[in-house]
């Protein structure tokens, strides 16, 4: 018996010594999910009906390698991107709280075209009546508050598929623009089309909006162009990035958003840890009225239980989330239920008239497939959470199961050993639990 | 120490119908409750929508907020916390950055913090709607199995139509206090699903032993005996667990709230029909099969 309560409390103390080690310091070796740190989580579709059929392969993947680009881009330190399920894609950038532009970022599709104004008033006339010609398209240019119809012809003479690079810059007055680069054979389609157009309007359609069409007054053989248009800095440089990254191979449909304040997790974890310590507390002082010197143990057990939860987060690398404080404040109340379980029962046991060491045998083997069967089916409700939940739920999931995983250990195998150290080793006649 | 001093010897079975009858009305309310609130039951987690929720160094009186809202055309609702210093406003996706910027403006000098903001489109929501049902389905067929094979069917069964009641009045419960459906509050009913199940577990360990040991005796009196005897605990456990639940209630975050309370709810609930409703199931199914039999 000696050797066997030697070994396990070698067991409990490396057990929990490993479990401190690996989760202290716990601001830095915990992680925290996005609604604790701050970030945006965003979900996006797909919209790959909207593509001819036969490109239709990859669209997926391709997007998400573009918002990967942007993202990576956009300089956001460990973003996830993952696809999920069909179509989806789900984007989260820690950090991040300016939603609308990142949606601008991720969400754009920017397509450039360039496209060939058509300077036959007559045809704009009758594109003007409701009769487009064929093969035309009827646009609007607003510059300076107005609003000017175009007829542009309806195919492109270059995309954004030839760029190299596109940056901000500013113009002569100053005025933020974005300058794009063509490779070589971007280029040489260029340098054609400006030389047979001389005098022309040339418009730079962006995502289906003319964003300006400056005429053409000379051959442009450098390959460089540039857009002008009523930008801020913020959404020329943005622009330029999104440019440079990439069109997506099919417009993105957001299909949600949540950003969270950095304020948010500093607020819930504060208030966290302040339920935690008055419900623990509730807790131990009722165990330790209740049970007094057994219910001390059953404290102890509570607390070490709560060093191992933590020292598992942290050596599993799971993320702890908002409602994942939840389950670790409601592992403290369930924890003890196991000691409830088999001091009840010890109870009973001496009320018959055992002795301890009979009474101590019988309350622990008599619990323990009771208290297994409870748990286990606490288990199944969390693992059906985890597969069906999603992120901070998830969560959740992952705290209220390591805690009644861990509980079973510290509950039934420390506090059993300090009994049976007290009985068997020390001798003790009674081990007070009235 | 000792709330309970001695074995009681209560006629939990005499009872029963006082349950039932209990239990029934508490049923009808919660799907009554339902219906009648119908889709203003469902949160913008399943229904879509737009959700802002926005922090002041001061409490801000919740007229200004509302009267600000007011002036965009937009329908919102508006629920304060921490004594009118964050505000939670619940209004279509759209609107939310509007709104935002609005707020901002106006309050300035309360210097507002944004915490949270969230968008759920319309797909989304049905997506977590059928995972939301899925997951409750799959939670109870597992009860249902688990326990099944730990005990007989009659047993299995009895603990997840127990189940099934506790889910279905917490959740009328938490309608009925003007709650929303939110995925954490489905959390919080599915830990209810595995939670409340364990007092049921106690006592049914409690009635296998005791059909042993009391051999002979009326099925009655055995399920009284065991009730009685596990009533101690039964009690305890659920009070330590509320003891921490309430915590979390009255001193979390405001974001947390819901769900705290929906675990409060469903453990009282739970603790109630493992004594009322668990066990007279399989009293009353035991009788029907002897009946059949003969």
């Amino acid at each position: 018996m000696e050797k066997s309560i030697l070994y396990r409390v070698i067991l409990i103390v490396l057990i929990v010594g490993l479990a401190l080690w690996s989760f202290y310091p716990p601001e830095k070796k915990i992680r925290r999910g996005l609604d604790l740190k701050g970030g945006m989580h965003i979900v996006l579709r797909v919209e790959v009906e909207k593509v001819p059929k036969e490109d239709r392969k990859n669209v997926v993947d391709l997007a998400l390698k573009i918002i990967r680009n942007r993202v990576d881009e956009f300089g956001v330190s460990e973003p996830v991107i993952q696809r999920q399920g069909e179509d989806q894609i789900i984007v989260q950038l820690p950090g991040v709280v300016d939603t609308e532009r990142a949606l601008k970022i991720i969400g754009q599709t920017a397509q450039l075209e360039f496209k060939l104004v058509e300077s036959d008033p007559d045809l704009l006339h009758q594109a003007l009546e409701g009769k487009v010609p064929e093969g035309y398209e009827l646009k609007y240019l607003e510059e300076n508050g107005k609003r000017t119809p175009i007829l542009l012809r309806k195919k492109a003479v270059l995309t954004g598929k030839y760029l190299v690079n596109a940056y901000m810059d500013f113009g002569r007055f100053g005025q933020p623009e974005v300058r794009l680069k063509f490779n070589r054979k971007g280029a040489r389609l260029f340098s054609r089309i400006t030389g047979e157009n001389v005098g022309k309007l040339l418009a730079i359609v962006l995502d289906g909006k003319v964003q300006s069409a400056p005429r053409i007054k000379e051959k442009i053989p450098s390959g460089e162009a540039v857009i002008t248009g009523r930008f801020t800095i913020k959404e020329a440089s943005d622009l330029a990035l999104v440019l440079r990254a990439g069109a997506l191979p099919a417009p993105i449909k957001v299909l949600s958003t949540l950003t969270v304040g950095p304020t948010l997790g500093e607020d819930a974890i504060r208030k966290g840890l302040r339920a935690a310590v008055v419900g623990g507390i509730l807790v131990v002082i009722f165990m330790a009225v209740y049970y007094s010197f057994a219910g001390i143990i059953a404290d102890i057990a509570l607390l070490l239980n709560l060093i191992m939860l933590m020292g598992a987060l942290a050596g599993l690398n799971a993320t702890l989330t908002l409602p994942g404080i939840a389950g670790i404040i409601l592992t403290i109340g369930m924890s003890v239920d196991a000691n409830v379980l088999i001091f009840e029962r010890i109870r009973e046991e001496l009320a018959k008239k055992k002795t301890i060491r009979v009474a101590l045998d019988t309350g622990y083997k008599r619990a323990f497939l009771t208290i297994a069967d409870a748990n286990i089916t606490t288990l199944i409700a969390a693992l059906m959470l985890f597969y069906f939940g999603t992120g901070p739920v998830k969560g959740f999931a992952v705290t209220l199961s390591l805690g009644i995983i861990c509980s079973m250990f510290t509950a039934i195998v420390f506090t059993k050993v300090v009994f049976d150290y007290l009985v068997y080793v020390r001798k003790a006649r009674t081990i007070p639990i009235e | 120490m000792k709330i309970i001093k001695k074995v009681p010897n209560i006629d939990f079975m005499g009872l029963r119908k006082v349950g039932y009858r209990l239990s029934l009305f508490l049923i009808i309310l919660s799907i009554f409750s339902f219906f009648f609130k119908g889709k203003d039951s469902l949160g913008i987690d399943f229904t879509g929508g737009g959700l802002l929720n926005i922090y002041f160094s001061k409490p801000v009186p919740i007229e200004e907020v509302r009267k600000l809202i007011k002036e965009t055309n937009v329908e919102a609702s508006i629920q304060s916390y921490e004594s009118n210093r964050g505000f939670i406003i619940r209004t279509r996706s759209e609107f939310i950055a509007k709104i935002r910027e609005k707020i901002k403006k106006a309050f300035k000098e309360y210097s507002p913090d944004v915490r949270e903001e969230r968008s759920i489109g319309p797909v989304v929501g049905k997506l977590l709607r059928k995972q939301a049902t899925l997951a409750v389905i799959f939670a109870l067929a597992g009860m249902l199995f688990y326990l099944g094979w730990r005990f007989e069917w009659i047993f299995g069964t009895s603990a997840v139509l127990t189940l099934f009641h506790d889910v279905i009045i917490t959740v009328g419960m938490c309608i009925l206090a003007g709650r929303k459906l939110s995925v954490p509050l489905i959390a919080a009913f599915l830990t209810i699903v595995g939670y409340s199940v364990n007092d049921t577990i106690v006592v049914f360990d409690r009635i296998r032993e005791n059909l042993k040991l009391m051999r002979g005796e009326p099925f009655e009196r055995i399920i009284n005996a065991s009730i009685n005897q596990t009533l101690s605990r039964t009690l305890l456990t659920s009070l330590t667990t509320l003891l921490a639940v309430l915590s979390l209630y009255f001193l979390g975050s405001a974001t947390i709230k819901d769900f705290s309370f929906a675990i409060a709810v469903g453990i009282v609930i739970g603790t109630y029909s493992s004594i009322f409703i668990a066990s007279p199931l399989v009293l009353a199914w035991r009788k029907e099969k002897r009946k059949k039999r003969k």
